[in-house]
């Protein structure tokens, strides 16, 4: 009923936002670093969360996904891992520390939101993935051509294939609400402000001052931010117990990288763009001595539609 | 609750027990964690099962389920011990200074004085206090006489009241003071008896004592600590007694009244609260009004009957404040006979039904089961589902006349007829005719709900019902109508109430709620003038609050706690004011809050005896000296004008005055102190009285329905149950959202016992209890640990209560459709008449 | 300006190409967004029916309750100012949504006659006609006015009355109020389990 309306309504969007990296792409983007915005970064403290799934709920209600068959599987779990049209999952983990207690870890996975995307950096195809100048990592599914690469440049392994479109899917960091000032829909439902948004300087702050109250306080010696450099840092940070046990979170990587595959693919896919670039760059010029300006006659184009 | 869920957030410690908020109450749980956040609170969780409000708890007791009392009594006793109490608090604002009658016993044997078992009652005429002089000094021989009525053959005999003045020692060195009573109650209840019943080791449970009781170590008072509870106290067969025994620890701590503090019932759904609060209960009328009684033969004598007169230490003064009882009650039946009720025919007392015996949850699907309750509407309840004994009840609606539910999904309880097992033969035999009604989703209607922290917040409708659904409040005015119509045109039984009930909606058949809740606060019947102030209100004006109501007819108010919530100021409940100067959490002008916009309860005791608070950083109320008023960011709940040195106790409900350590008299049908007891089905004997190991007052049911297993009947594991975050009730299995995040029922096993009986996690089990079997996937966790209980090793399992007949994965086939309620058994507490939910005895195996 | 895909890739491939490295082209690329769902839908103040925190929500519903549509609910969020669950929802508030609009919702009234097997419709008229006539006769068969005692009760212990943990106020008002006038005693509700 009303779900086939939104849909519409969704694909009727004028919206924009401005873009500083894009995969597949020649060159970088144009007009990137020119705009001054902030980086905008989730906070997840782990410390807090009771695995309620509301994230879940919210992140399935506003992205307009309806239901799956799930099944049960000896955990509080929604599903063994994230799905295409499930982005959002709260991990759990019966842990048991070396004094012998015991410690019900939860953690929301999703997409991290990489500073240094490694989705990005493998994907082939021109603007199928972008990321905002506010830093979030965004999949275009216009122009994804489903092959998939994005898989093997997540060490998170997030992205993840609808067989019907036959379009990569993943969390959007919800860049429809936060274009227009409104904060993640998992964000805003979080019970206990686990989870906090804000720029990346503030979750930053706020994270190293509660690993640092969980350290004094609450006897946690071994509580950190979880913000991996590997990836040139992430627009999710974590605050765990333990961090140096990241692994104990639902699989958490200690170290996470772009896999060195998709770096080497990247290294003269890049050097290939640049010399396409100079080509381009002294045939433009010879055309414009040639003809003078391009003149750009508007309505030419479809209107938009795709 | 005494407080409310934002002042959670001022607390320094907290004690969660017997609920699990960070699973039912995740919005709510919010304050607790802004409490650890930003004060470094600390939180102790005790629960059966380590559960997702542990996962966030600085310490973790695990329980056996039952076992409340043994545990709070033994940090009772640690307070005690430690010197933790708050020793100006305990001497000023409770009984403890009080001194008992001669003659009361503590239950050494597991009985209180007065015992009779043949009625399985107690006698409790030497539940009281001692009559005193000025100074406190015991008046002897001085005893008041019970009152005197004739009494029918074999009725109870009516107990003396509390005496006017009491003895009292304010040095607590009275041997029959409280105080003393106290101690040596507790005393039994050392590290080593609660480790023995609780099955928590002695090294964990000293270390819980210590971090609870450590606000008060040296004397502080500054410091505050909450508890926090929910059904896991009171779904037991001495379910009052484990809230009690948490309230005396929080009196003898200081911890009632203050920010941060209290005694805090969460409640488990949208308004039950207000249910409550509306006399949607069979013992009250709204407002905590107590039911009449066959022996009140009219209104003066039913008045003076449930009316308190003040019993207190001579110096000291008490409000007393339900001695304004006879103007609660008088309005509330001006309010619902309007002109028929007059002084001259009592305002219709007569007209009221009178009970004199139980008439509860339990009885009346016992009743029905018995033939004699031949009708039943359930609006909104799904009676099967939620049990005790899920069979039973199912049993009983096949012999009932007519059923009538009012609902929005297809339930259990609509559709009993064809609950699994039945027979196409068989429904040809069950001869109840059932109505299902489809009535109105949250979204469809407006009113107003009270939430546990008492406030009453108006909602709006957003959408119409859809289809031919008809609002609730619109199906019962139409049902009363027919009746009302058919009395009118035929004549009957008494028809003098239903003819002359008070009906003046705007829209007879489709009342608006807006008119309700007017009608609710009440208003004035003649031009009212307050002496003091010469403010007056005209007749029909609503009432700006209760202080304002009559009992000469001349004022109407359906429930005297709501009155204020809609004033000449108009729709009180509506309000949206965000502000919070105070920055205690207040939010003074959002909403309203009974009684009379307080939102945290007993605030004078935030204060010391001088009107001084007892931490200047959370100001709630004080005295002000120079306007010889009392003041605060909060409403007083006190006497505005009553002066410290009148010594005035800031538990003005009480007759006292002051906090019920001791709960005198009739407050308590099984002991003025809490006692250990063990569930009706237990592993073992109760370690402090092997003799009398249950609650001496709790009577079985009788029919063949109901069974009950001992300690020898091959049933050898605890069982409790609850609700998981993903789902409410019996409700969202029609949710998909809902299903998807936990599709299927389950059972929690410890892994020690699962690898005992070869159970892997995901496999099918049954269990059984004496009375049915329940069938769903093991879910096998370390959460759960087996426990060690006066000796014997003991394992406890968990199930969800979630699953039915009627769902979506029901529908589909998906699961064994039992319901949870079928394994548990029919008792209930003897002071609140709750069904023993937790804690009764299963055998689990393969399937 | 109107930026479609298309001519997002275009922009891309020849500002890329082009203006930018010469520093002519300062405008940035963009990408499309899905518009805000909410942007225009009308926001109704409600409180969650699950437990006893009692959160605001807030319905949104297309239309702007004009007088020729009927409003659908397309969301349903926390309310930001709501003191205590300040825009937050759990896992069930978060899916009211569904609760809402939900295919398994009863809309007519229904039967079950003696011996059935099955529901039959009925009208609205009919059941309420036919519960009043149940309610009366089993009152003035069963109606006990004094006790073996002889003394008034004015009672009737036959029928009982269920209630719900999301009824309003009002709404258990209404029901206290023409239950008792009834006469019955059997009065409960979720409050007591």
């Amino acid at each position: 009923m009303a779900r086939s309306w939104q849909l519409k309504a969704g694909f009727m969007s004028e919206a924009t936002l401005a873009i500083k990296k894009i995969s597949g792409h020649p060159g970088p983007a144009p007009g990137a670093n020119v705009e001054r915005d902030y980086q905008v970064a989730k906070l997840i403290d782990t410390t807090t969360c009771i695995g309620c799934k509301a994230c879940e709920v919210a992140c399935l209600e506003w992205n307009g996904y309806t239901f799956t068959e799930t099944f049960f599987d000896n955990s509080y779990q929604t599903m063994p891992a994230t799905t295409w049209n499930y982005w959002n999952l709260i991990k759990f983990n019966e842990h048991e520390r070396e004094d012998g207690t015991l410690q019900l870890l939860m953690r929301k996975d999703q997409c991290m939101h990489c500073a240094d995307p490694g989705c990005l950096a493998a994907c082939p195809a021109d603007g199928a993935i972008v990321q905002y100048t506010n830093g979030i990592v965004d999949f275009q599914q216009q122009n994804c051509i489903g092959c998939g690469y994005c898989v093997s440049g997540c060490p998170f392994d997030i992205p993840k294939f609808d067989p019907t479109t036959k379009k990569m899917f993943k969390c959007t960091l919800c860049v429809d609400r936060v274009s227009v000032g409104l904060e993640p829909a998992c964000i805003k439902s979080c019970p206990t402000g686990c989870l906090h948004f804000g720029s990346k300087e503030d979750m930053s702050y706020l994270a190293e001052s509660r690993a640092k109250q969980l350290r004094e306080n609450f006897g946690f010696e071994k509580a950190g931010v979880y913000d991996p450099s590997g990836v040139g840092g992430t627009g999710v940070i974590y605050v765990l117990h333990d961090v140096t046990n990241p692994e104990a979170y639902g699989g958490l990587p200690k170290d996470p990288h772009i896999p060195w595959v998709v770096r080497f693919w990247k290294g003269p896919a890049k050097w290939i763009g640049n010399l396409a670039m100079l080509f381009g760059v002294i045939g433009v010029t010879i055309h414009y001595f040639r003809y003078g300006p391009k003149e750009i006659h508007p309505r030419h184009d479809n209107g938009g539609k795709l | 609750m005494t407080n409310g869920w934002i002042d959670i957030r001022n607390t320094d410690m907290m004690l969660i027990m017997g609920g699990n908020p960070a699973e039912n109450h995740p919005c709510g749980f919010k304050w607790a964690i802004e409490a650890k956040r930003n004060r470094n609170a600390k939180l102790i969780s005790v629960d059966p099962r380590f559960t997702r409000t542990s996962a966030t708890a600085d310490l973790f007791c695990q329980i056996r389920a039952g076992s409340d009392i043994a545990f709070l009594g033994g940090i009772i006793n640690y307070a005690i011990q430690n010197n933790r109490i708050a020793h100006d608090y305990l001497v000023n604002y409770t009984n403890a200074a009080f001194i008992v009658k001669e003659g009361f016993k503590l239950p050494e044997d597991g009985l209180y004085s007065g015992f009779d078992p043949q009625t399985q009652t107690y006698d409790r005429s030497t539940w009281n206090y001692e009559e005193g002089n000025d100074s406190g000094a015991v008046v002897a021989g001085h005893a008041a006489p019970p009152p005197a009525t004739s009494l029918p053959p074999g009725a109870p005999k009516p107990l003396p009241p509390l005496p006017g003045k009491v003895g009292y020692d304010l040095t607590l060195q009275h041997p029959r003071c409280v105080f003393q009573l106290l101690k040596q109650q507790y005393s039994r209840y050392t590290p080593e008896v609660v480790e023995r019943i609780t099955g928590i080791p002695k090294d964990q449970f000293l270390k819980a004592a210590d971090m609870f009781t450590s606000v008060r170590k040296d004397g502080d008072m500054k410091k505050v600590a909450t508890v926090i509870y929910a059904v896991g106290w009171t779904q037991h067969s001495y379910g009052t007694q484990i809230i009690r025994t948490a309230a005396i620890l929080q009196l003898v701590m200081g911890n009632v009244g203050r920010a941060g503090g209290g005694v805090n019932a969460l409640r488990g759904h949208s308004n039950i609260q207000g249910a409550t609060d509306m006399g949607g209960v069979f013992d009250i009328w709204p407002g905590y009004l107590k039911v009449p009684n066959p022996t009140d033969s009219d209104l003066a004598t039913y008045l003076k009957r449930i009316t308190p007169t003040a019993s207190k230490p001579g110096p000291w003064d008490s409000f007393n404040y339900w001695s304004n009882t006879p103007k609660f009650v008088v309005s509330q039946l001006k309010s619902f006979f309007g002109d028929a009720a007059t002084k001259e025919n009592d305002f219709c007392f007569n007209w009221m039904p009178k009970v004199d015996r139980n008439y509860s949850w339990a009885q009346i699907w016992d009743n029905m089961y018995r033939g004699s309750v031949k009708g039943l509407l359930a609006f909104g309840m799904n009676g099967v589902c939620i049990g005790p004994d899920s069979q039973k009840n199912i049993e009983a609606l096949k012999k009932a006349d007519f059923l009538v539910v009012g609902e929005i999904y297809p339930d259990e309880t609509s559709e009993f007829w064809r609950s699994p097992g039945i027979t196409a033969d068989e429904m040809k035999n069950i001869k109840t005719t059932v109505y299902r009604l489809a009535c109105a989703g949250f979204a469809e209607k407006d009113g107003s709900m009270t939430n546990s922290a008492r406030w009453l917040q108006w909602k709006y409708a957003a959408v119409p019902t859809p289809g031919e659904c008809r609002l609730d409040q619109d199906i019962v005015a139409q049902i009363f109508l027919k009746v009302r119509e058919l009395y009118q045109k035929e004549g009957g039984k008494f028809p003098d109430p239903i003819v002359k009930l008070t009906w003046a909606y705007s829209d007879a058949k489709r009342p608006p709620l807006a008119e309700l809740l007017k009608e609710l606060n009440g208003k004035a019947l003649a031009d009212l003038t307050d002496p003091k102030t010469q403010v007056t209100i005209k007749k029909g004006q609503q009432l700006p609050g209760f202080a304002w109501l009559k009992d000469d007819g001349t004022t109407a108010c359906g429930n005297w706690i709501y009155s204020g919530c809609w004033t000449e100021a108009g729709n009180q409940t509506a309000r949206r004011e965000t502000g919070d100067p105070s920055n205690l959490g207040v939010y003074q002008n959002w909403a309203w809050s009974w009684p009379a916009n307080r939102r945290v309860l007993y605030n004078r005791a935030s204060c010391d005896p001088s009107g001084k608070p007892w931490d200047p950083s959370r100001k709630q109320v004080w005295w002000n000296e120079g306007a010889q008023t009392w003041a605060g960011v909060d409403v007083p709940d006190f006497k505005p004008d009553s002066d410290p040195k009148d010594h005035m106790g800031p538990f003005i409900m009480n007759p006292e005055g002051v906090g019920r350590i001791f709960g005198p008299l009739a407050a308590f049908a099984d002991g003025p102190f809490p006692e250990h007891y063990e569930p009706i089905e237990s592993l073992v004997v109760n370690a402090l009285h092997p003799n009398q190991s249950n609650n001496p007052v709790v009577k079985k049911f009788k029919t063949d329905a109901d069974k009950y297993a001992g300690p020898n009947d091959g049933y050898n594991v605890i069982c409790t149950t609850y609700r998981l975050t993903e789902h409410y009730h019996y409700w969202t299995k029609n949710n998909p959202m809902n299903v998807q995040l936990i599709p299927e029922p389950f059972i929690e096993v410890p892994v020690e016992l699962a690898q005992e009986l070869g159970i892997k996690g995901n496999d099918k089990i049954k269990v059984t209890s004496i009375r049915s079997y329940y069938i769903a996937k093991a879910f096998v966790t370390k959460r759960i640990k087996p426990m060690m209980v006066d000796g014997k090793k003991v394992y406890q399992i968990g199930i969800p209560i979630h699953q039915g007949y009627r769902g979506i994965q029901e529908d589909a086939g998906r699961d064994a459709r039992t319901i949870l309620n079928r394994l548990t058994p029919t008792i209930v507490d003897p002071n609140a008449y709750t069904p023993e939910f937790k804690g009764f005895l299963v055998k689990v195996e393969k399937v | 300006m109107e930026l479609s895909r298309r001519t997002f890739l275009k922009g891309a491939v020849v500002g890329g190409a082009g203006f930018s490295l010469l520093g002519f082209d300062l405008t940035p690329a963009q990408a499309q967004l899905k518009e805000l769902k909410i942007a225009r839908a009308t926001e109704t103040r409600s409180t969650c029916p699950y437990c006893a925190v009692s959160c605001g929500v807030l319905i949104y519903t297309i239309g702007d309750k004009a007088k020729n549509v009927t409003p659908q609910v397309i969301h349903v969020e926390g309310d930001p100012d709501h003191p205590i669950n300040r825009g937050t929802l759990c896992p069930k508030g978060a899916s009211l949504e569904q609760d809402i609009l939900n295919e398994r919702r009863l809309l007519k009234p229904q039967v079950r006659r003696p011996g059935a097997t099955d529901w039959q419709d009925i009208s609205w008229d009919q059941a309420i006609d036919e519960i009043g006539h149940w309610i009366k006769k089993t009152r003035d068969n069963t109606f006990i006015e004094k006790d073996s005692q002889g003394r008034t009760v004015n009672r009737c212990e036959s029928l009982a009355w269920i209630g719900g943990c999301t009824d309003t106020n009002e709404f258990n008002y209404l029901v206290v109020k023409t239950m008792r006038s009834m006469g019955l005693t059997y009065v409960e509700n979720q409050a007591r389990v």
